[in-house]
């Protein structure tokens, strides 16, 4: 056993500063473990949003020492001994309260993401065959646990505030799980291109690294869909043959 | 007068894992309006740690497997305590269910030939799991948020509900708060639907998350409902048991269902050393024999390792009692040995078992292609709640419905893996076409202003007390730690009658609790509020445990170790009379239709 001490954030979305804590550290523990008995022992109304505590929820989203990370999945041990440990809330998103931050825009903009639309079934019984070997690039997309530290990072998104403008890589993620996807008919390239801003992106991999679950957000999801946007919209032939494809663009498929 | 803000559905739903987003979804195809409640926030609830795989009988894998199949086997699994209707139904309509997932942008692992793939699990005759590696829990959760937030229903994510609205017998609304600020919220709907999980937080050790603590059952009891079955907790066998701050910690039976071995410190396969006779005829003889089975030999027969969960669990606690148990109180679960087997087993480990390499790396700093892991059981699921109709998943409360974990009958003794997730898929739906059913038969009822102030001086009450001393947190923790020590695997009448006492005094102490801080996310007085359905919860599986005097499937009793004829015709019900005191009940169990006696039969 030994102690550890805190910095953590404590405030609202208007004020705040960071308080010390110290608290015993038992061998194993995770940050989210020392917030807890922090917690218990001295700041009962200290704010931090958790559930599963295993790294499948992607709730406990927080930046320790400057790095966002899930802290049920970030060890103590792993962290310098010698200096407090900072934590403080996401900075992407307004803090509601110490380390819980408002991530509702990431709802209200998935919301606006053209729902999964499935060709015809292949077989008579109404289900559909597909390769494993297919379906693998979009499972990788679809092992997101929408901690949303992505999007902490994503600089236009951080620095630049521009939530209206750019979905952020959670959500390109998402175009791309729907895109890739072995049956989707849908069409989100023109959505893509002109109300999510994928040209905001210029692939300087952040969302990659911090990502807890290793999807290779850049290379895997937004290259092949910033490709598909030129493709489709800037590529001449393509041009002339939209004009034609835009006429029976609501047919089922 | 407090404020509060109004809303009204013809449905609400309070919970949004599988079941509650499953019966959302078919309230609101049925053109009603439809409320979500969720504790935390969307796509967060416990539906997502759920690993290993949702249970239909497909046959994409073997086509011997059946509806009957898997209907004999979750009787044989809760050792005939089952509602055989609602086994039935399981059977019959989780293959749809699950196709329907496909339908709305599931992706399961595939079989060569392009279907939905099914894995082995304890129990099940068959390959039977549809599954995404060990993460299916996560990828029916997100396919049904993604479809769900497209039908139009309202999600009000961290809102708590803390007591339901009755107007005569029928509930006709609900009451609660949103956890970011603070506010009151009062609920008016014609049906109300109850998906709130289970009750792991009443434990010391438990792979459930903080948003387990018996909301639904404690609300349902306190408007009147009956519970049953609460005896039966389910103590899954194989948690992580170290470092310290992660036991409890779920380790997937797909690690079982690949071919993971359990040893002792001796390096017994000790499982093959105590095979029930209900299952002799179905489990290997040899160690060969249950790894071709895990490999798809379709004659070969299981390893003892998947026998059902009760079962290992109590074996491994006997190897650790009698001295053979790991370092850490536990035994080994070893995946890492089929390189004898398989000439790529690290690549087809990682591949097939993706969270688990990952959460041994990170919190254990283990790699289980190269190691065994140390595991032993946690609190994972309980049987019991609240006793529902089979066909339309009402509670004995008109208005009021539940699904899913919170509700009971299904797994009778003892659930199989894989039979939550359709469980929560087919009686979701049900629920919710039931309770949009009963909305539009029935007028809105009228909301008591009595009851909301109440409810409101009753939630405000931590923050007006003097400072006592008691912390809620305290309160909590001491329970656990109770509960884990007097009513968990093995039980006995002492332990069971001092339990009932700590919970009183516990119960007590809690109405002291103060809270420091305002109402915005405030966690000391989230953790206050939570305490009233964990003790009702916590003295409901005392109760009933005390009153099944033997011992079978997920209750183990050491003053009673064996089957009783008698108790194996009977259920148990609880409910809270005039005098708010809990009032206990045998039912006989219901007897079985004909044709479905027969099926067993055939079965055996």
């Amino acid at each position: 056993m030994a102690t550890a001490n805190f910095r953590i954030w404590r405030g609202d979305g208007e004020t705040g500063d960071f308080e010390n804590y110290s608290t015993e550290i038992d061998e194993g523990m995770v940050v989210l473990d020392a917030v807890h008995q922090i917690q218990a022992e001295s700041a009962p109304d200290l704010a931090v949003r958790w559930n599963c505590k295993a790294g499948k929820c992607g709730s406990c989203s927080a930046e320790v020492n400057g790095n966002p990370k899930l802290m049920c999945m970030t060890r103590m041990s792993d962290l310098p001994e010698d200096e407090a440990i900072t934590i403080e809330p996401m900075k992407a998103f307004k803090t509601i309260r110490d380390l819980v931050t408002d991530v509702s825009w990431n709802y209200r903009a998935k919301e606006k993401i053209k729902p999964f639309k499935p060709r015809k079934p292949d077989a008579e019984d109404g289900t559909w065959r597909m390769d494993q070997e297919d379906i693998e690039r979009v499972q990788e997309f679809r092992k997101c646990i929408e901690c949303f530290l992505c999007q902490d990072v994503c600089h236009v998104l951080r620095e630049h505030d521009l939530h209206e403008e750019f979905i952020g890589p959670r959500l390109m993620v998402h175009n791309a799980a729907l895109e890739m996807h072995p049956l989707d008919t849908g069409d989100r390239l023109g959505d893509l291109k002109d109300d999510q801003g994928i040209g905001y992106c210029n692939i300087t991999k952040c969302c990659t690294n911090v990502c807890p679950e290793e999807i290779t957000i850049t290379d895997n999801a937004i290259i092949p869909l910033k490709e598909r946007v030129v493709g489709e919209f800037y590529d001449p032939l393509n041009r002339l043959l939209r004009i034609f494809k835009s006429k029976d663009s609501d047919e089922p498929a | 007068m407090a404020e509060y803000q109004h809303h009204e559905h013809d449905v609400l739903v309070i919970g949004a894992g599988g079941a509650g987003l499953r019966a959302a979804i078919e309230a609101s195809s049925a053109g009603v309006s439809v409320g979500l409640v969720c504790k935390s926030l969307l796509g967060k609830a416990h539906t997502v740690m759920a690993e290993g795989g949702v249970a239909a009988a497909l046959a994409n894998v073997d086509d011997r497997d059946g509806w009957s199949v898997h209907f004999a086997d979750t009787m044989r699994g809760g050792q005939y305590l089952s509602n055989w209707r609602m086994a039935e139904l399981h059977a019959r309509e989780a293959p749809d269910r699950v196709r329907e997932l496909e339908a709305w942008g599931a992706l399961f692992d595939r079989t060569d030939d392009g279907r939905i793939l099914q894995r082995n699990f304890g129990g099940h005759k068959y390959p039977r799991l549809a599954h995404v590696g060990d993460r299916t829990g996560l990828e029916m959760i997100r396919t049904l948020q993604d479809y769900g937030i497209h039908q139009g229903m309202e999600v009000y994510m961290e809102h708590a509900i803390v007591a339901l609205l009755k107007d005569g017998d029928r509930v006709v609304g609900a009451f609660g708060y949103d956890r970011e600020r603070g506010r009151f919220r009062v609920f008016r709907a014609k049906a109300v639907i109850l998906a709130t999980g289970g009750i792991g937080r009443a434990f010391k050790i438990t792979s459930n998350s903080w948003e387990y603590t018996g909301d639904g059952h404690g609300l349902a009891y306190e408007a009147g409902a009956e519970l049953l079955d609460m005896e039966f907790v389910q103590f899954h066998p194989t948690g992580m048991v170290w470092p310290p701050s992660v036991r409890g910690i779920l380790v997937t039976e797909g690690v079982r269902g690949e071919g993971g071995t359990l040893t002792n410190s001796e390096g017994n396969r000790f499982m093959f050393d105590d095979i029930p006779d209900l299952y002799k005829n179905q489990t290997a003889d040899s160690p060969e024999e249950g790894w071709i089975y895990t490999q798809g030999d379709k004659e070969a027969r299981r390893p003892p390792e998947l026998l059902t969960r009760d079962h290992v669990a109590r074996c491994i606690v006997r190897e650790i009692r009698e001295g053979r148990g790991s370092p850490h109180d536990g035994v080994y679960l070893d995946i890492a040995w089929i390189k004898e087997k398989l000439p790529n087993a690290e690549e087809h480990i990682k591949r097939k078992l993706p969270s688990m390499y990952h959460q041994f790396k990170q919190l254990a700093d283990i790699d289980i292609t190269k190691e065994a892991m140390e595991v032993g059981p946690t609190t994972h699921y309980v049987m019991g709640g609240v006793l529902v109709d089979a066909d339309t998943q009402m509670s004995t409360v008109p208005g009021l419905f539940a699904a899913g974990e919170c509700a009971a009958g299904l797994h009778g003794a003892n659930r199989l893996g894989g039979n939550s997730l359709s469980d929560l898929l087919v009686f979701g739906q049900r629920a919710g076409r039931y309770a949009a059913e009963f909305a539009r038969e029935n007028e809105n009822g009228t909301i008591d202003e009595g009851q909301v102030e109440a409810a409101v001086a009753e939630t405000l009450a931590p923050f007006d007390r003097e400072n006592s001393g008691e912390n809620p947190f305290d309160i909590q923790y001491e329970l656990q730690d109770r509960m884990q020590e007097l009513v968990g695997i093995v039980r006995n009448e002492g332990d069971m009658q001092k339990a009932l006492e700590v919970i009183d005094e516990l119960r007590q102490r809690a109405q002291k609790v103060s809270v420091i801080g305002n109402r915005e996310y405030n966690p000391g007085w989230h953790t206050a509020l939570d305490l009233k359905f964990l003790m009702i919860v916590s003295e409901a599986v005392a109760r009933a445990a005390l009153e099944r005097k033997e011992s079978r499937g997920a209750h183990f009793r050491e003053d009673y170790e064996d089957k009783d004829e008698e108790f194996g015709s009977i259920n148990i019900t609880q409910h809270r009379n005039e005098d708010g005191e809990m009032v206990i009940n045998r039912v006989p169990v219901q007897s079985i239709r004909e044709d479905l006696a027969a099926i067993i039969e055939e079965n055996r």
